[in-house]
């Protein structure tokens, strides 16, 4: 069906698919950040607004998707996709306006979609007990990590001259976590990965697959200077479009922005109302570049191979080709693992920049439990023991409750205040700058005693 | 044209009204709207930006995404408002429904008035009940929230489904698809309606409508 498409459109066609496989990724991994979007609406277009909606550019993650992509697109065969990982990680369809129009579509529903799921939750919780991780890559949807019982959800399709592209969302629905076996299950996977790398991981490296992780930071000034890459490449979204007939082929405007006709005749026919799917053609290939995220670089002291978080999330971006491609969410939790030589390491949360905090080399002490009876989803010390996926989640049934009447509010109350925020007294440099204080006026305080000490003489004289 | 028609349903508290409607309709009027539209000379136009907003629910454990616009918001908000306190005067079991329709104006020559012509209508049917103690207010919040969220995934699959959508109209024509009122974006034109059934099952408002309508109708 290319012979169809005229040079020009294709082309186009191309651009649109790469910033929407770009925008997506933003999506998916903004909606993972724990934080709350809040994006302006303007009614004048900037050139950077693809598909008409504010998504802001995080420069780290167009990096990544950039790198992961490599110069190629999403196509037949080659599924996009964007997995996310908690860790303790036709017809024919002319390229006009109608493509560009219902891809704006497909990215709000993305919108909508990525605050239902439940890892939506987790990532707005995430923090001292477990990080939200995402990892790009590119080949056959793995959807093995996410347990039995997935849920799958389509977010919409849309067909395009070439093929059509299908956005889905597998997540899972299973929150009792895998046991040891994590460790074994590790080593295939890394080893089929291991080919797609560029400098070979050894075992040192945090595994690759762990992906990176979603929790934005405005990178420091000297961090400015590695993504520089990204803004040379930048192109100019459409902010023209015609209502003149569809005849008219599309032509690159001035500024290297598109000018789009939208596929209307000013009189008379709907071009909207029809949707010709492409016809499934068969894939172009058979390669399945499974690009995934590269270790380059990334050392981890003494670290011992762990297994990888569990996906939590596989969101498919998009595929050529006539079926989902799916994203499928994985919730795993386990113990923080970041790296001090991380690439992008203005991702990692604060305050693990050694190794002495690294959870995985010295596991956190064993909070008290309620109950012995109890293996709750947030109680660390099950996990700090050197077993870090050992994870078992039960009925929470606290004991000493009844059985029948009110049983909830017993465990309701104990989940609720297993994993209450930090204190901000305790956070370490407010409480080090009280300790300086103390130290400064004790002095001071000394001299006070030794004066009155006679008073204090007098005092314990009268109690005995 | 045959119009399409959705219904969605949901049983509420009566305090959780508010943010579910809010949720539901801000989350098809996300699909609906676009940036504003400016027309230049040759027939071409340029759309702005549509921003987003992710909105914590305070009495329903979910968050939604909404259109960034301060005037949209207020808009709808005072319609769920109107909705919810006719929902509780009502003296009712507490159903109703509250409509989201999208329309097109088709102009008729004088005397008869532009003629609304609906493309798309959404019905949210909602079900106030009263809990009796915390705990099970507790599980009602988790519980609607993951109900909300199955109900943003049946929105999202209907309107991915591609069906009728109004062509994009000229500059002449842009107010009879697209609500040109608001500064920052540009919805489809679209009226919120809504109807309390009173404990008998019938709603005597859509009955006095439907008269009304019928009369007018010649």
């Amino acid at each position: 069906m290319d012979s169809d498409l005229s040079p020009q459109d294709k082309k186009d066609l191309d651009k649109f698919i790469k910033f929407f496989a770009l925008k997506t990724v933003q999506v998916i991994v903004q909606a993972r950040l724990g934080e709350k979007i809040c994006t302006r609406s303007s009614s004048s277009p900037t050139g950077s607004d693809w598909f008409n909606l504010a998504i802001k550019d995080i420069p780290e993650v167009t990096h990544e998707a950039k790198k992961a992509l490599a110069g190629q697109l999403p196509g037949i065969g080659r599924s996009m996709c964007v997995e996310i990982s908690l860790k303790t990680c036709d017809k024919d369809i002319k390229v006009s306006y109608t493509v560009y129009n219902r891809l704006s579509v497909l990215l709000k529903s993305l919108l909508a979609i990525t605050r239902v799921t439940p890892a939506y939750k987790l990532s707005r919780k995430q923090g001292h007990d477990y990080v939200i991780l995402y990892r790009i890559y590119f080949g056959e949807v793995q959807l093995s990590g996410l347990g039995e019982g997935f849920q799958t959800v389509r977010v919409g399709v849309v067909g395009t001259p070439v093929g059509t592209v299908t956005l889905s969302c597998a997540y899972r629905t299973n929150l009792a976590f895998m046991s040891n076996r994590q460790f074994e299950r590790s080593a295939p996977i890394m080893g089929i990965i291991v080919d797609h790398f560029v400098d070979p991981p050894c075992s040192s490296q945090r595994p690759a697959n762990m992906g990176q992780p979603c929790n934005y930071r405005a990178p420091d000034e000297e961090d400015g200077g590695t993504f520089a890459g990204v803004q040379d490449s930048q192109e100019v979204c459409t902010t023209s479009f015609s209502t003149s007939p569809p005849s008219q082929v599309l032509h690159a405007g001035k500024e290297g922005g598109v000018v789009l006709v939208p596929a209307q005749p000013p009189h008379g026919a709907d071009a909207h109302i029809t949707v010709e799917h492409a016809p499934n053609t068969p894939s172009s290939s058979g390669d399945d570049d499974g690009l995934s995220q590269s270790a380059e670089g990334r050392r981890d002291e003494g670290r011992r191979s762990v297994s990888p978080a569990d996906p939590v999330e596989s969101l498919s971006a998009f595929t050529r080709k006539v079926g989902a491609f799916v994203n499928k969410p994985s919730t795993q939790v386990s113990n923080i693992l970041t790296s001090l030589d991380l690439p992008f390491a203005a991702f990692a949360p604060r305050g693990l920049d050694s190794e002495e905090n690294d959870p995985m080399v010295q596991p956190p002490d064993s909070p008290p439990c309620p109950s012995p009876l109890q293996a709750s989803l947030h109680s660390q010390g099950s996990e700090g023991s050197g077993q870090q996926d050992d994870f078992v989640m039960v009925d929470f049934r606290p004991a000493f409750s009844k059985d029948d009447l009110l049983p909830m509010d017993l465990g309701t109350f104990y989940r609720e205040f297993q994993n209450p925020p930090q204190l901000a007294s305790l956070s370490l440099h407010i409480s080090s700058q009280s300790m300086a204080d103390d130290l400064d006026s004790l002095p001071e305080k000394l001299r006070v005693y030794e004066k009155n000490i006679d008073e204090f003489d007098a005092f314990v004289d009268m109690l005995q | 044209m045959n119009c399409r028609s959705e219904v969605l349903e949901v049983t509420v508290e009566a305090r959780q009204v508010e943010e579910a409607m809010l949720a539901l309709l801000h989350t098809i009027l996300l699909h609906r709207s676009t940036g504003k539209f400016h027309y230049k000379k040759e027939g071409t136009y340029s759309i702005g930006t549509v921003g987003t907003l992710d909105f914590d629910c305070d009495f329903i454990d979910f968050t939604f995404v909404r259109v960034s616009s301060e005037e949209l918001d207020r808009v709808i908000r005072k319609a769920v408002s109107e909705f919810k306190d006719a929902l509780s005067n009502s003296g009712s079991d507490g159903m109703g429904q509250i409509s989201l329709e999208f329309y097109q104006k088709k102009k008729s020559r004088w005397p008869f008035s532009d003629e609304c012509i609906p493309w798309e209508v959404w019905s949210i049917k909602v079900n106030v009940v009263n809990l009796a103690n915390e705990q099970e207010r507790q599980i009602c919040r988790e519980k609607v929230g993951e109900k909300l969220g199955e109900k943003v995934i049946n929105v999202v699959e209907v309107i991915n489904r591609h069906e009728y959508l109004p062509k994009m109209p000229t500059q002449s024509e842009v107010d009879n698809v697209f609500d040109t009122s608001l500064k920052d974006v540009q919805p489809y034109l679209y009226k919120i309606t809504y109807q309390i059934t009173d404990s008998l099952g019938t709603s005597v408002s859509t009955t006095m409508r439907r008269l009304i309508k019928d009369t007018l109708a010649l």
